[in-house]
């Protein structure tokens, strides 16, 4: 039989939170100071790809094709394959002169080949205010859903600590794309969302775990209880994060450039969930002092 | 918890075989009832135009306070009110009366019968509110008359957008009301929508009005003819509107084998056009399109058969595009484009060929890592996960859901996810059976009655998330949000009946020896 693990992780805590606490800091900065790449969902703008077989384009002349054509702040990037440009540029709003129709026919004059237009979104400037608004609500609903499914599920020093826990892991994901420059987009958002439900979906297989042994151990500490419950579910911790991890990372190098954001938000977000559900969640339970006595008085009282 | 009755165990995979029986009917090309059903690509996977159209009622609006103007007035004079310096400047009227007469004035205008100000009955409100500044009356649309206003030019442009794209030959497009002033319009397969925008983009307000100089009667307009630059005024009254148009086709002129535009007028517009035709002999009849004049023709003869035509320096193309206009009739109000998604075919195809490699290998490197992890076990989870995944398809196809490349996405992390249950599971028996438990079947036992609260607790969580995502996200995100919410209940399913059922066989047969896991 293989030994169960037993790592002492109650030493580590006060060292792991100081550094989340740090981390958390500097992505609250970075979000604030520095700001978040939006992408045309949210931003508006407009997005092209586009494909050109022939091997004498460079991007520069990609470039200059989408210069003079007065289409505001304009990006230009390699995206996949060889061939393949993702070109982005800031206008919302097209008229008769300067429209998607006449920006295609200018392209494929100035480069000279056959362009292959293989996808072409524009936002409007009130649909991305729209779209980044709803958003924001689809995120602040699902903490407040957390938090009400485990308010009713367990004690509230539980759900405090698994909100937190999610604030951790969600603030420290955003920062990541704020400091790499990263764009976020209506699929971040997905990303984020699902980040949610995973790293509440970890804490509460823990909680379970140390609610179980609050009554089961009710003379020891809620260290002990702690550390024995963490020990306890770490097989498994690892199991799913492994297999989850696995799977995202088969999406982020095969599934394409698209899901490429979607995927990094997300294999970042389960890493950090997972570290949270340990380090941040559970010393939590001790900082607000909850015991078997607590616990039962709580009962009680429902 | 390891017993089965016979019932069950039939039920469980009866209802496995009937749900992940669907997964079949995608690649079937039966007409069946039950084989009909197919998964829908979405289309950021088959390639397709996504348009967002606003409808823009500014003008409806103004043509809405304009129409209150004459009936208000006879109403102020009814009441006694002596208004002064009448004027409507933008969608306001303006105008100004006594202290005294603000009550009178207050007292029919909030009447809920009185016919000036409607009483919209569904918003509990009046169609126009005002506002007293000293002695000035500001009369506008109150934010319930804008929505209804919307609402009803939104309800009237579906109808006429449904048919200038059934007229472009697109198939199978899906336009549907979004919100209070939009229109969502899904082209699948169409790569270039451009001429699609071009259609839509033109409200196409047909009018025929006399060209003259004469002020007096309902005042005039000035134009500059499209074809031959020259400035016309034109009187302000209106002989006939496209509304009277049955048919419009495109044809060459005999003369001189220029496009022109034929159409065809219906009983009324017909009556109409002959007396106004047969009045105006040798004068020139103005064509009016969307505030522009076409052209100007002098009226030779008297039209009386209730056809026409236009012509205008057409191209065969544009005599086509306006003859379709024609007959779908008049948009109530301009629609503009404030979304738009298009995927060329072919990196839809791209997109499903790497999110299906991507799911495979997903698929595989799941599998491979759980058999190394628990051997006998990891094959449980692994058949569990097999008919999870075809579940999972069987639910997408009986649904007829739509699959998008961030779905996928979906699946793929379901297979990544859907493992936790039986881990959960298998963990908690190890568990079990390390303490002093005298056989396996108790450890089993236990172990699956202990992480039952768990697994559900952790799949609701997230299942929670994923609808939350489902209602707020748009496009390609909602299918992200519904291969992930039925992925979760086809994991519950699978872990709780099918690797339940599978494990209790193997622990029925192994009873004594220990530590299987």
């Amino acid at each position: 039989m293989k030994k169960e693990y037993n790592y002492n992780f109650i030493k580590k805590f006060k060292m792991a939170n100081l550094i989340s606490i740090v981390f958390v800091l500097i992505s609250l900065i970075l979000i604030i100071f520095k700001g978040l790449n939006f992408g045309i969902d949210f931003k508006g703008g407009t997005l092209i790809e586009l494909r050109v077989e022939s091997n004498n384009i460079k991007i520069n002349d990609i470039r200059s094709a989408f210069s003079n054509m007065d289409l505001g702040d304009l990006n230009v990037k390699e995206f996949g394959k060889k061939g393949d440009y993702l070109i982005k540029f800031e206008k919302k709003e097209f008229n008769k002169a300067v429209n998607i129709k006449s920006i295609k026919e200018s392209v494929v004059n100035k480069l000279g080949v056959d362009v292959n237009f293989r996808r072409i979104e524009n936002v409007g400037p009130k649909v991305s205010a729209e779209l980044l608004n709803s958003g924001l609500i689809a995120i602040c609903l699902a903490l407040g859903a957390m938090l009400f499914y485990i308010w009713i599920r367990f004690e509230w020093q539980f759900s405090l600590g698994s909100i937190v826990a999610i604030f951790h892991d969600v603030l420290i994901t955003i920062g990541i794309f704020s400091i790499l420059s990263l764009e976020v987009n209506l699929s971040i958002v997905a990303a984020v969302l699902t980040i949610v439900g995973y790293s509440m979906n970890d804490t509460v297989v823990i909680y379970d775990r140390i609610r179980e042994n609050l009554s089961k151990y009710s003379s020891s500490t809620i260290d002990d209880v702690s550390n024995t419950s963490i020990n306890e579910t770490l097989s498994r911790t690892i199991i799913t994060s492994v297999t989850t991890l696995l799977a995202l990372g088969s999406i982020y190098v095969l599934g394409g450039e698209i899901l490429k954001g979607f995927s990094l938000a997300m294999i970042i977000g389960v890493i950090i969930g997972t570290y949270s559900s340990i380090f941040v969640a559970s010393p939590i339970l001790k900082y607000l002092r909850v015991s078997y006595k607590s616990i039962a008085k709580e009962e009680e009282k429902n | 918890m390891l017993n089965f009755s016979k019932i069950k165990i039939v039920l469980i995979y009866l209802s496995f075989l009937a749900v992940s029986f669907f997964c079949f009917s995608n690649i079937s090309d039966s007409n069946n009832f039950f084989l009909k059903k197919k998964i829908n690509l979405g289309l950021d996977l088959q390639g397709g135009s996504y348009l967002l159209l606003e409808v823009d009622s500014t003008p409806l609006q103004k043509r809405q306070i304009q129409s209150k103007v004459i009936p208000l007035k006879k109403k102020l004079i009814e009441n006694n009110i002596n208004y002064k310096n009448f004027k409507i400047k933008e969608n306001i009227i303006l105008f100004e009366i006594n202290t005294d007469e603000k009550e009178r004035f207050e007292k029919f205008f909030k009447d809920k019968n009185n016919d000036i100000n409607i009483y919209l009955n569904q918003y509990r409100s009046f169609e126009l509110d005002y506002v007293f500044e000293k002695n000035l009356v500001k009369i506008f649309l109150s934010k319930n008359g804008i929505i209804k206003l919307n609402t009803s030019a939104v309800d009237q442009s579906i109808e006429i957008v449904r048919k200038r794209i059934d007229e472009t030959g697109t198939k199978e497009p899906s336009i549907i009301k979004r919100g209070s002033n939009r229109i969502l319009v899904e082209l699948p397969g169409i790569k270039d929508p451009e001429r699609i925008k071009e259609l839509l983009g033109k409200t196409a307000q047909l009018s025929f009005r006399m060209v003259t100089d004469d002020k007096t009667e309902f005042g005039i307009e000035t134009f500059i003819l499209k074809d031959t630059q020259e400035k016309i005024s034109v009187s302000k009254r209106i002989i006939l509107t496209g509304d009277n148009l049955i048919d419009a086709n495109p044809k060459y002129d005999n003369i001189n084998q220029e496009p022109i535009v034929a159409f065809t007028l219906n009983r009324l517009g017909s009556q109409r056009f002959g007396q106004a035709t047969s009045k105006n002999i040798g004068k020139r009849l103005a064509i009016i399109l969307d505030n522009e004049a076409i052209s100007a023709p002098v009226i030779r003869d008297a039209i009386t058969g209730g056809q026409g035509t236009i012509s205008g320096n057409f191209t065969f193309q544009s005599a086509t595009d306006l003859s379709l206009l024609l007959r779908s009739g008049a948009l109530p109000a301009p629609l503009s484009v404030v979304e738009e998604r298009t995927v060329g075919p072919d990196l839809g195809q791209d997109s499903i060929d790497a999110g299906v490699f991507s799911l495979i290998i997903g698929f595989f490197l799941v599998i491979i890592f759980m058999i190394i992890k628990y051997r006998l076990f990891g094959l449980i989870a692994n058949i569990s996960l097999i008919s999870n995944l075809l579940m999972l398809i069987g639910f997408l196809t009986l649904l007829e859901a739509t699959l998008t490349l961030p779905g996928i996405a979906g699946i793929i992390l379901t297979v990544g996810m859907a493992v936790d249950a039986n881990v959960l599971i298998f963990e908690r028996i190890k568990e079990e059976l390390r303490k002093n438990i005298s056989n396996n079947i108790q450890a089993f036992d236990l172990g699956f009655k202990r992480s039952v609260v768990t697994i559900l607790d952790a799949n609701i969580t997230t299942l929670i998330a994923s609808i939350i995502l489902f209602i707020f996200g748009s496009g390609p995100v909602k299918g992200f949000a519904v291969t992930l919410s039925i992925g979760l209940i086809t994991t519950l399913f699978s872990a709780y009946f099918i690797s339940r059922h599978l494990t209790s066989i193997i622990v029925l047969r192994n009873r004594e020896k220990k530590f299987l896991i």
